[in-house]
């Protein structure tokens, strides 16, 4: 008897079924979107008060209230979809109490038993679905965000969670699972764009010894980006799945995952997640009655952004200064604790479900020849909709800013479009119509980077932008290299001289110079790209340094 | 083995061998700050950038491989280059000319060989403060420029961690703990650090201006004397080989100096063995905290007192060579010579900057009712003050010691190398007990640079087990297996344990010439191949020596004879003899 | 002393775990607020971990205070976003209306100024955070009010 109850109890089909039939049940689902940004904004009281108007209507059987992930559209937050069986979906913006309460009284009760209209009090707090931030969008690591509870299991598999871990364990061999991840033509989403396929083929053929390690990178640092904490928030589920299937194809015993502290949102999900998994016997020996066992802890960083940097990462969790060091060796064969580790970032796992449910081909449908799938950007600075969005790769830069992102506000004009953060360089209006992929991004000196882009406007000065990105880069170097520690250093103190109205031509010259040196000799990747700002506004916006120049001026 | 294209020579290198030392292979140097032969690449500096395919690599932490082609210097890389070298040079002050490694240092002739004339790049300086407080070392921040060696040194290969980072990026320093001054941090004074550190970040506590005011004083009767690793290796300085054993030269240089009397610690090391022997087979029978450690290395006893307290029951009693020699000239030389010891000033010339710290390290340090050493200067200083004498070392006449206290035997002076000291008490303790001579004078499993070096020595019968310890950092495991056998009441692993904090002993110490610099062909640093040619020097001395037991020193038994009475007498122990302290990691 | 006995729990918490030192430095900052010496003496102990390495973490991550901070620790986001959007100009309001630089603390121990790099909430900016809680869509003229409602605060416990 106890031996069927415990199979039942934790297959993972019996769990959706019966979590969907329990959704069922409600004639009403609230939606609150619960995560750092909304939260920030007041989601928190928004969400006690709706849960009491229910109560004290006791409507708790019609009326299901779920704090969501990331809706996507922050800059409009706390946001609030009411989905109503057989009407159509609603969504409200920049909630407060009073909206909050006004929403339920005037909209969402009434509307239990027959479709109402929108009062005239609500209208300034609707915001369309028909939008094109929304309609533009194609969805895939997102998916999930917005649309269920984080930190319930169950949801997640009535969703289709774990079955695509299920496929990998029961129908499909480790090399299987690379190849069809290695045909998708996914590639590392933390900025680098190496074919995570090919990472894991390398990881896979080090052999396991004692322990070989997987580790997903969280330590998402670009100032302006929150893809990954976005992600973490909202589906934890899918990252975790995509570590035990990364783990299962290169034969890894144990999963790390490295998140920054300035994400504690992120961090509590992910525990509760993990957690929910080891309860669901997901995690630990001989998963889903296969011979795969594998166990996962969290590490947090510490506040230095070149931990992204995979070495630098794992000196950090082995408990050292978070100092990158040479490659080769790689990480895949010397990584965490001298052992084979392989490091994926979070949107990279968070897509890898989806690949194995749905096939390589479907994914590889989205995007251009050499960028495969879906891309997740944090659209922000100077643009009317802020906020996270999620689009296939080469999607131009104007169906991004100008559609989905609604423009630049206030009547100004689009100057440019940043990307890569501090590594990333400037895009002038003049490209709007260049697809974003990895290949284009770098033809004009910029890069793909984690997803940040930052719309500038024509107030914008580039000159103080790009001290802006230096000072960042210089001020979280790490000092073991000179070229770095030291060329960041003399570069700012040349952009500060030139933005005093100091500097003169033969500063140019010498920032050039230095910018090279530092490129080229530079160990790690914040050093060679930490010139990129300042080359890439100098490259398009020259005029704008030499105006500074005392001997500028023609 | 692999073979690769350096710059079209094709050349063949083992297994895991860098670029950089592909290159060296084919005569081809490579400049770098930070890649030094006793550290691990930290690829911190980013001068030894070389093209693998079109693709800039470091070349000191880039494996050889197969078929690879290396360029290692066209236009672009001499560009880049220079212009990472002019960066580091805008973090670094000016002051060459008055600087300790002024004419010695890696900087420095890297900025003349790649020729910058113009400092296009502002300064931007550190203004933290110099941290002389340990009196043997001195760290200059301003001066450094982060290379990693010292860190290294001191925590990795010395397993001391006294220095660290502090900080990151432009604001990166190299200090102990919490900035915690030297002084006052877990600092052993090896001078491991200084021996590797590339600029005058890291420099000896110079107390050269001191020996000259005491030299210059009248009144004073300045006496020196010369430690045994002294002499093969001051020579490197004026362009002699490797190894090159110039005792005599260096006597000339030192009466040449303005020193009364010329001694040597030699003697000081047969008047060590004399005591230390006595001790050990009265230990040895009395099974007294047993092993006994040796405590001629000053580094390893401050080591013992910060971090195994509980162990300092083990170590010798008695003091080093140098500090004997300061007590009994205070006395019985004083006394000889009819001038008062208040007068007396003693020098010694030490391969080692711990010995500076020594001199005062507790009250035993001034036995003779004076401070029974007055000032130690390295190697390194010793060398300096014959070039600011402007004397013509390489052409001066070989000169004999003073006596009584030049006399010594061949096992006084491989006190300079890992095992020596082991390989003379076992010499005198062997007669000691049975009243015999060895008939092999040479243990051969403690000779050599390998980190721990263990051998059963058979005296009549009775096993007597004894470990070398080369390098403090090697220390830790072997205290370890000792306790745990203590813990868990087995036989002990050991009865006599020899540890020089150094990696091959003296000859490679904190004080010793720097390898480096426009007089040698391959100018990288101090590695085993220089320790063993130096170890040579000694060990061939030995070898050749007339008498080679230091029980057999005719000047110590007169010593004995008309002064000390017994070994390990009443007068000895106060003499020749310390005591040890629990000391604080960090005050 | 209870601090101090933390810090021996921490590492106790912590001394079997890999990859731990920086997880045991959080549990210690979680609860006192920063790291000190004696913590760090007592974790060096704990944990079987040598202080110098102890401080080389403690002094390279951003994160981790030495020194007891303000009671209200004031991020100012320093993102690109809240970058582009003016935060440079709360920034300045908040210098002036405390008197005090960044990285520092009032003279009544009530604020300590700092600048963070990206919180996250990007579509807020730019945004402030007062321990924990966010402040979004700030200009300079929001700041004295926000520092009324932390002083409100610490009078009431």
């Amino acid at each position: 008897m106890a031996d069927i109850d415990l199979e039942k109890k934790f297959d993972i089909h019996e769990i959706a079924k019966n979590k969907l039939a329990e959704i069922e049940k409600f004639v009403c689902n609230i939606y609150c979107c619960h995560s750092t940004g909304c939260k920030s904004s007041g989601s928190d009281d928004i969400l006690d008060l709706i849960k009491s108007i229910v109560t004290e209507h006791k409507l708790e059987e019609k009326i299901r209230i779920v704090a969501t992930g990331c809706m996507g559209l922050c800059a409009q937050g706390p946001l609030i979809r009411v989905e109503i069986k057989g009407q159509q979906d609603r969504l409200f913006k920049r909630i407060d109490l009073n909206a909050a309460k006004l929403i339920m009284e005037k909209y969402v009760i009434p509307a239990l038993d027959k479709e109402v209209a929108i009062v005239k009090e609500l209208e300034p707090f609707v915001l369309s679905l028909d939008l094109p931030f929304f309609k533009k969008q194609e969805k895939v690591v997102l998916k999930n965000a917005g649309h269920m509870d984080p930190e319930d299991i169950s949801e997640y598999m009535a969703r289709g969670g774990y079955l695509a871990l299920e496929k990998a364990l029961k129908t499909m061999t480790p090399a299987q699972v690379v190849d069809e991840i290695k045909r998708s033509g996914l590639r590392g989403r933390g900025g680098g764009g190496f074919s995570t396929g090919m990472k894991w083929e390398l990881a896979a053929k080090v052999p396991t010894i004692d322990e070989k390690f997987i580790i997903c990178n969280g330590d998402e640092g670009d100032p302006g980006a929150y893809m990954d904490r976005s992600i973490l928030e909202g589906d934890p589920h899918a990252v975790i799945e995509g570590m035990m299937i990364a783990a299962y194809a290169i034969g890894a015993t144990e999963g790390w995952f490295y998140v920054r502290a300035e994400y504690p949102l992120a961090v509590e999900r992910l525990q509760k997640a993990i957690k929910a998994c080891k309860k669901n016997l997901l995690l630990g020996n001989n998963i889903m009655g296969t011979n795969f066992s594998f166990n996962i802890d969290i590490r947090l960083g510490a506040g230095a952004f070149v931990c992204g940097e995979e070495t630098a990462l794992i000196h950090s969790i082995e408990g050292a200064r978070g100092t990158p060091r040479p490659r080769p060796p790689y990480p895949t064969n010397k990584g965490l604790w001298e052992k084979p580790s392989c490091v994926n970032n979070v949107e990279t796992l968070a897509n890898v479900s989806k690949i194995l449910l749905k096939g390589a081909d479907w994914f590889a449908s989205f995007g251009t020849e050499t960028s495969k799938g879906t891309k997740v950007f944090a659209l922000t600075g100077q643009v009317e909709h802020s906020g996270l969005i999620e689009v296939p790769m080469g999607t131009t830069i104007n169906e991004i800013v100008n559609e989905i992102g609604g423009g630049v506000p206030q009547g100004k004009k689009l100057k440019a479009v940043q990307t890569g953060g501090p590594s990333g360089g400037v895009i002038p209006a003049q490209y709007m119509d260049m697809p974003v992929c990895y290949e284009e991004l770098k033809k004009v000196g910029s890069i793909m980077g984690s997803g940040g882009m930052i719309v500038i406007d024509d107030s914008s000065d580039m000159v103080s932008l790009a001290k802006f990105y230096l000072d960042f880069t210089v001020d979280e170097s790490c000092g073991k290299c000179a070229p770095c520690r030291i060329g960041g250093r003399q570069m700012l103190a040349l952009l500060d001289k030139i933005n005093r109205g100091k500097g003169k031509k033969k500063d140019l010259e010498l920032l050039r110079r230095i910018a090279f040196a530092m490129q080229k000799a530079s160990l790690c990747g914040l050093g060679q790209t930490a010139p990129n700002p300042v080359l890439s506004t100098l490259k398009f916006y020259e005029s704008e340094y030499t105006n500074k120049l005392v001997d500028g001026k023609e | 083995m692999v073979n690769l294209k350096i710059d079209n020579i094709a050349v063949e290198v083992e297994d895991g061998a860098s670029i950089l030392d592909a290159a060296r292979v084919a005569n081809i140097n490579i400049p770098t700050l930070c890649k030094h032969p006793d550290v691990d690449p930290s690829a911190g500096c980013g001068i030894c950038i070389v093209k693998v395919g079109g693709r800039i690599m470091r070349s000191c932490c880039t494996p050889a491989a197969e078929g690879m082609e290396v360029i290692t210097n066209d236009a672009e890389l001499k560009e880049i280059r220079k212009t990472v070298l002019e960066l580091i040079l805008s973090n670094h002050p000016n002051s060459c000319l008055t600087c300790g490694r002024n004419g010695e240092c890696e900087l420095q002739d890297m900025a003349a060989q790649m020729g910058v004339r113009s400092e296009e790049i502002r300064k931007i300086l550190s203004a933290e403060p110099i941290d002389d407080s340990s009196k043997a070392i001195v760290l200059e921040p301003a001066k450094c420029i982060v290379c990693g060696r010292c860190v290294d040194i001191c925590q990795n290969t010395q397993n001391v961690w006294a220095l660290s980072y502090l900080h990151r990026g432009m604001a990166t320093k190299i200090t102990g703990a919490n900035d915690t001054k030297l002084g006052d941090s877990p600092c052993i004074k090896c001078g491991q650090c200084a021996a590797h550190c590339p600029t005058g970040a890291i420099t000896d506590y110079d107390t050269t201006a001191q020996v000259w005011d005491m030299l210059k004083n009248q009144d004073n009767v300045t006496v020196v004397q010369i430690a045994p690793a002294v002499r093969v290796a001051l020579g490197e300085e004026f362009g002699f080989d490797f190894g090159s054993n110039l005792t005599g030269k260096i006597y000339a240089a030192l009466r040449k100096l303005g020193f009364a009397k010329v001694f040597d610690t030699n003697f000081g090391a047969d008047l060590t063995i004399i005591e230390e022997a006595t001790e050990f087979v009265r230990r040895f029978k009395e099974k007294d905290n047993l092993p006994m450690f040796t405590s001629c290395c000053p580094a390893w006893v401050d080591y013992l007192e910060k971090y195994y307290p509980e162990m300092l029951p083990h170590l010798s009693s008695c003091k080093s060579p140098h500090e004997m020699v300061g007590a009994i000239i205070k006395t019985y030389y004083a006394q000889k010579l009819g001038v008062e010891a208040a007068k007396i000033k003693v020098v010694s010339v030490m391969p080692c900057t711990a010995k500076k710290w020594e001199i005062a390290r507790d009250e035993t340090m001034s036995s003779s009712g004076y401070q029974d050493v007055d000032a130690v200067v390295t190697t390194r200083e010793l060398a300096k003050m014959i070039k600011q004498q402007g004397i013509d070392f390489a052409s001066l006449k070989d000169e004999e010691a003073d006596n009584p206290l030049g006399e010594y035997s061949g096992a006084a002076t491989i006190f300079g190398v890992s095992g020596g000291v082991m390989t003379a008490a076992l010499r005198t303790a062997f007669f000691y007990i049975t009243g015999q001579e060895l008939g092999n004078l040479c243990f051969g499993p403690i000779v050599g640079l390998d980190a721990v070096k263990v051998a059963e020595v058979d005296i009549m019968g009775t096993k007597v087990r004894i470990a070398v310890v080369n390098g403090v950092g090697n220390a830790e495991a072997v205290l370890q297996e000792i306790k745990k056998a203590q813990e868990n009441g087995e036989e002990i692993p050991y009865h006599f344990v020899e540890v020089m904090a150094c990696p091959g002993g003296c000859i490679a110490g904190g004080g010793q010439p720097r390898v480096m610099g426009a007089r040698f062909a391959k100018p990288w640093g101090i590695n085993d191949e220089i320790r063993a040619l130096r170890s040579q020097g000694l060990n061939c001395e030995d070898e050749q020596a007339k008498n080679r037991l230091s029980h057999h020193n005719a000047s110590i038994k007169k010593l004995y004879d008309e002064f000390l009475g017994a070994a390990g007498g009443e007068k000895s122990h106060h003499l020749l003899h310390t005591k040890y302290q629990k000391r604080p990691l960090y005050k | 002393m209870a601090d101090a006995s933390n810090a021996s729990q921490v590492a106790a918490k912590w001394r079997k775990k890999r990859g731990s030192l920086i997880m045991a430095l959080h549990e210690i900052q979680d609860v006192k607020g920063y790291v000190d010496w004696s913590d760090a003496v007592e974790l060096a102990q704990g944990m079987g971990v040598s202080l110098a390495r102890i401080y080389e973490v403690l002094t390279f991550y951003n994160f981790f205070k030495l020194k007891a901070p303000g009671k209200a620790v004031i991020s100012v986001c320093t993102g690109t976003a809240c970058y582009l959007k003016g935060n440079d100009k709360v920034l300045e309001k908040f210098k002036s209306e405390l008197g005090i630089g960044e990285g520092e603390s009032t003279a009544d121990g009530m604020f300590h100024l700092q600048c963070v790099r990206c919180v996250g909430c990007c579509g807020l900016a730019p945004v402030c955070v007062v321990n924990g809680k966010t402040y979004g869509r700030m200009t300079p003229d929001n700041v004295p009010a926000i520092l009324d409602e932390w002083r409100e605060t610490f009078k009431e416990n």
